[in-house]
């Protein structure tokens, strides 16, 4: 318990310190950046208290927009994709979570691929209509969405892979 | 009342969930609107010393570059001496003062954003350097934005690539002016709008800050326009303004303080009322 605890205390200090130093300043083709740091709402325990996730992906997402400058577009963002989750993992996982015995580090690689990429085209939708705030640009939404969530989930399977060696 | 807090603890999760996407919604509108957002602004101690710290090492990367800017500027403030000193007798030695009526203050970008719609940079000066809002920006090269946020030793800037920047430019040549927007798509272009129909305006030509604002003086450099359309009504031009400053790479910055703000504010208020 006091193990797990200290892994995601970690975790979830190290995840923002990269996106506001690192991930935020990458710009690729000028505006496309990953959001990164929704590994920690995706990654958290399953079994552990919904309200739990639900206040630490707001305290994630309030520190990155502090950071950033950007009023609560990062909050607001993770707190539906937290709220959202356990709908993705019945979705993407199948009857493996209603067991409760998921793991990560073993799941196959097609569902975690969807649960990946559910999560963050979600996340990117809610975080760029915030962010632009206006209709009449829904293609521009669009467009970043697109090409950020691409991004995002190529770094995350990435990261993913390159961490999950240790756990074997 | 036993039903209603038997609902309460069944729908906790999403009384939560309700709850706290409403508090970042209402920072979100906050946000969107000039000088409305209260904590959420990255001039306070702790995300401006780390800021701090990370650009204390990141900024020798690209200190030729920055070097390459200052000599730049050196150069034509040399220029401006020597030239001033023959054509005219009126000007001032320091070309970096407009009038009496403006004082100077050099800072260090500590965090620069240009990706996304609503940019804000964040400066190491603050309070403690007697840095308040309303206080304009200008790098060697032109116009950068406007002082937002304050704390003791830090201070967020309004970029001008932010959808909710206002600023008053004019055409160089002429007296006709317009605002400065921008439409959040490149961050080389800006939108001046509202130019009169009647004015002359050409591909190439030089736009100023139109010094109507009391933030910026008189003639700060801009843009050139890169092309120009009339608006939906017909009766305004709409430019497209390619950037003096490369908003992409900045560090040394100056802050403007107008002297004359409160007083000609007090009288244009005053004009309203």
């Amino acid at each position: 318990m006091n193990n797990i605890f200290s892994i995601h205390t970690v975790r979830f200090f190290l995840l923002i310190l990269a996106q506001v130093i690192l991930f935020n300043h990458i710009n690729f083709l000028g505006y496309v950046n990953p959001y990164l740091y929704i590994l920690f709402i995706a990654f958290f325990p399953v079994k552990n208290n919904r309200i739990i996730i639900i206040l630490l992906s707001f305290l994630l997402g309030l520190t990155i927009d502090l950071f950033s400058d950007t009023g609560g577009i990062h909050a607001a963002a993770s707190v539906f994709i937290a709220y959202i989750r356990p709908v993705i993992l019945k979705s993407s996982f199948g009857t493996i979570y209603e067991h409760q015995t998921i793991k990560f580090s073993s799941a196959e690689f097609g569902a975690k691929l969807t649960y990946f990429t559910l999560l963050t085209v979600l996340h990117h939708i809610i975080l760029f209509s915030l962010e632009i705030f206006s209709i009449s640009k829904i293609i521009l939404i669009l467009q970043k969405t697109l090409f950020s969530s691409i991004f995002t989930i190529l770094l995350s399977i990435t990261i993913t892979i390159i961490f999950s060696r240790k756990t074997k | 009342m036993q039903q209603i807090i038997n609902f309460i603890i069944r729908n906790k999760n999403f009384l939560l969930f309700l709850l706290l996407f409403g508090i970042s919604i209402l920072f979100t509108i906050q946000s969107h609107s000039y000088h409305k957002s209260k904590f959420i602004n990255s001039a306070n101690f702790l995300t401006g010393g780390i800021y701090n710290s990370v650009n204390n090492i990141s900024e020798y990367f690209n200190l030729k570059s920055q070097n390459q800017l200052l000599v730049e500027e050196n150069k034509r403030l040399r220029w401006l001496i020597r030239n001033s000193q023959i054509t005219s007798d009126s000007t001032f030695i320091d070309s970096l003062s407009f009038s009496k009526s403006y004082r100077f203050y050099s800072a260090n970008i500590i965090k620069n954003s240009y990706a996304l719609t609503d940019n804000f940079l964040t400066i190491n000066r603050g309070i403690n350097d007697s840095i308040q809002q309303d206080f304009g920006v200008i790098s060697s090269k032109g116009i950068v934005g406007i002082i937002d946020k304050t704390s003791a030793n830090y201070a967020t800037v309004l970029s001008i690539l932010n959808t909710t920047s206002r600023i008053s430019a004019q055409l160089k040549n002429t007296n006709h002016f317009g605002t400065l927007r921008w439409d959040g798509k490149s961050p080389e272009f800006s939108q001046l709008i509202d130019i009169a129909k009647i004015a002359p305006v050409k591909v190439g030509d030089t736009i100023v800050t139109s010094g109507r604002s009391s933030i910026f003086p008189k003639g700060v450099p801009v843009g050139t326009i890169e092309s120009f359309q009339l608006d939906d009504a017909e009766n305004y031009y709409k430019l497209n303004v390619k950037l003096f400053n490369d908003m992409t790479n900045l560090e040394h910055v100056y802050i403007i303080e107008n002297i004359d703000a409160p007083e000609i504010n007090k009288l244009i208020n005053g004009i309203n009322e």
